[in-house]
């Protein structure tokens, strides 16, 4: 195929591409060494200052702890909850079909409209305290949102409502590439169902598994829609991400500084991205292009 | 790939043991009840949502549980008759067809010469592109709210749909270069035997047999826009060209005590994504696994 015939295939792409994408990263590069509100020129360099600023701010810190407790809770919690599910949906239950569609609804429901109605049903004397207090629990009510002990573990049971459909669908799909006959010949052999599912199961899916954990990771340390429409971070910075942090700083026009941190939340991903590619997703990946 | 199994497997006539099955049965109720359990939870706020658009303040706050008694119609009905939410509803499937409209010609041609020819750079721009997986619009909105402005794209629509269609590009291009490959090289032999040109090739074999990947892109890059919530919140600064999620949201901070308006306006933004995942709920989730799940 002659080069100018590819250009022309290639440029709208490229062009939308490097526009909205490449550029204004590059662009928030040059920002983050600067001191500026946005609207007067830039002059005023202050090199790395930005970025140390962002690392002794203990606002910044905990927004980043936060992002770190996200990203622990949905490895040790949500991937598990939603291979238990895609394990039983990939079983013999009957209407699993039906189970399949409504599991993965919650995910196709936008951020705002989760974070408010369970803002709704999280809030003092709302419907979970409500349905609490009936059965007799009503000693055990929190102020879900509002008590700072509590808000990040009800934001994470928000983030997992929404999200573990994804991950089970993802399963799922990894379950039934894993052919029936090996766990028949499994059982026929003595395994218990226990064995079946860690010596057989469990290491033919350790792909899928580690993509899930891939995708997880790198949506919590960019967590940001679901966070600011439930608790804008709060309350006193309790649930704050980074990229909550990151809006915070915006807000205030602090755009060469807010650059700076978009830039170490880029950074991070980069860096788990290809650390993860090297040490876990090395074989998984190849040829699919999901990491750069 | 893609497509998930769901049929129910057929009963197996022959199993064997009685003890066995009547273990198999018990395990099965404790599926179901796991099952049913997990189904409670992700239904209750929908239904919660849902009920408590029908039911008044009052209501709300003394028996939040149960059916509405009476039944209010009053919320659903004034917002239903309100020019402003049409308007939103207008605003936000104009603005996720513009950003299909634009993604799908500008992945697919890229992701047809990525996949079906070699030269020089490929490996590059590919790599490029899947980069862009790892930066989602919410991290780099600061930089492209300038680059925004700075193109005099604040408050118009093109403002929202082109940037959504940009970020679009990684997922929609990872996921048509397999399909693209997997097309047999014969054809593409054989077409140019014929005198058929890349183009021609492109537009009359290709698109045709990509249809599937295609509905796939669309769907996924619908999905995405119609619930996208920051960048419109910065880029629409004219309430009329707010959309459906900063809608919800402006609602939720405005009417904070009127809760069951809040609530009925909530279940009304559902409704079109709900109503679209009934219809393409394979290219949703056939479209979400298949970059992640191998052949």
């Amino acid at each position: 195929m002659p080069w100018p015939m590819i250009v022309v295939f290639l440029a709208p792409a490229l062009i939308l591409y490097s526009v909205f994408v490449l550029y204004p990263i590059a662009q928030s590069m040059r920002y983050s060494l600067y001191d500026w509100n946005g609207l007067e020129s830039l002059d005023n360099f202050v090199g790395l200052d930005n970025f140390r600023r962002a690392f002794s701010d203990e606002v910044f810190t905990d927004a980043l702890k936060h992002n770190m407790i996200l990203i622990t809770l949905s490895v040790v919690l949500q991937i598990p909850f939603a291979l238990g599910l895609a394990m039983l949906l990939n079983s013999r239950i009957k209407g699993r079909a039906v189970l399949r569609t409504l599991f993965f609804a919650p995910y196709v429901l936008s951020e705002v409209v989760t974070g408010v109605v369970w803002r709704q049903m999280l809030r003092p004397n709302g419907l979970l305290d409500e349905m609490m207090t009936s059965v007799g629990l009503g000693a055990h009510t929190q102020g879900w949102l509002s008590d700072p002990d509590v808000v990040l573990y009800a934001l994470f049971f928000v983030i997992s409502w929404k999200y573990f459909g994804f991950h089970m669908v993802l399963l799922l799909a990894g379950l039934q590439q894993v052919p029936k006959e090996l766990g028949e010949a499994a059982s026929i052999d003595g395994a218990t169902a226990w064995q079946e599912f860690r010596y057989v199961t469990l290491p033919l899916l350790g792909p899928t598994i580690r993509v899930s954990v891939f995708l997880s990771i790198i949506g919590a340390l960019q967590l940001f829609d679901i966070v600011w429409v439930t608790t804008k971070g709060g309350p006193i910075g309790a649930s704050s991400t980074m990229a909550t942090y990151l809006y915070d700083q915006f807000r205030k026009s602090l755009f060469g500084y807010a650059s700076a941190v978009s830039i170490v939340i880029f950074t991070l991903s980069l860096v788990v991205a290809l650390l993860y590619q090297r040490f876990a997703l090395r074989r998984d990946l190849q040829g699919t292009g999901l990491v750069g | 790939m893609a497509e998930l199994e769901l049929h129910d497997a057929p009963l197996e006539t022959d199993e064997p043991i009685p003890t066995t099955r009547r273990r198999w049965r018990i395990d099965r109720l404790a599926l179901y009840v796991v099952a049913m359990f997990v189904l409670g939870i992700i239904v209750l706020p929908i239904s919660f949502s849902v009920l408590g658009g029908f039911r008044s303040n009052k209501q709300l706050v003394e028996s939040p549980v149960g059916l509405p008694d009476p039944w209010v119609f009053e919320n659903y009905t004034s917002i239903l008759s309100s020019w402003s939410f049409w308007r939103q509803v207008w605003n936000s499937t104009f603005i996720a067809l513009l950003a299909a409209f634009v993604v799908l010609p500008a992945a697919s041609m890229a992701a047809f010469v990525i996949s079906r020819y070699s030269f020089r750079g490929r490996e590059l721009v590919y790599g490029l592109f899947t980069l862009g997986l790892l930066f989602p619009a919410a991290v780099a909105i600061l930089p492209l709210f300038i680059t925004l402005r700075q193109a005099g794209l604040l408050s118009n629509p093109l403002g929202v749909a082109l940037p959504q269609a940009a970020f679009g590009l990684p997922i929609a291009i990872v996921i048509m270069r397999p399909f693209f490959r997997a097309i047999p090289q014969e054809i593409q032999d054989a077409a140019a035997i014929d005198g058929c040109g890349p183009m021609r090739f492109y537009w009359s074999i290709m698109l045709p047999l990509s249809r599937p990947v295609l509905s796939t892109i669309a769907v996924i890059t619908i999905v995405g826009s119609w619930n996208s919530f920051l960048l419109p919140l910065l880029v629409l600064i004219d309430p009329n060209e707010h959309t459906v999620p900063i809608g919800v949201n402006n609602i939720s901070s405005q009417y904070s005590t009127d809760f069951a308006r809040v609530l009925a306006y909530t279940t009304l933004s559902m409704v079109p994504a709900l109503i679209f995942y009934a219809i393409a709920e394979r290219q949703i989730i056939g479209g979400l696994t298949a970059g992640a799940v191998r052949e």
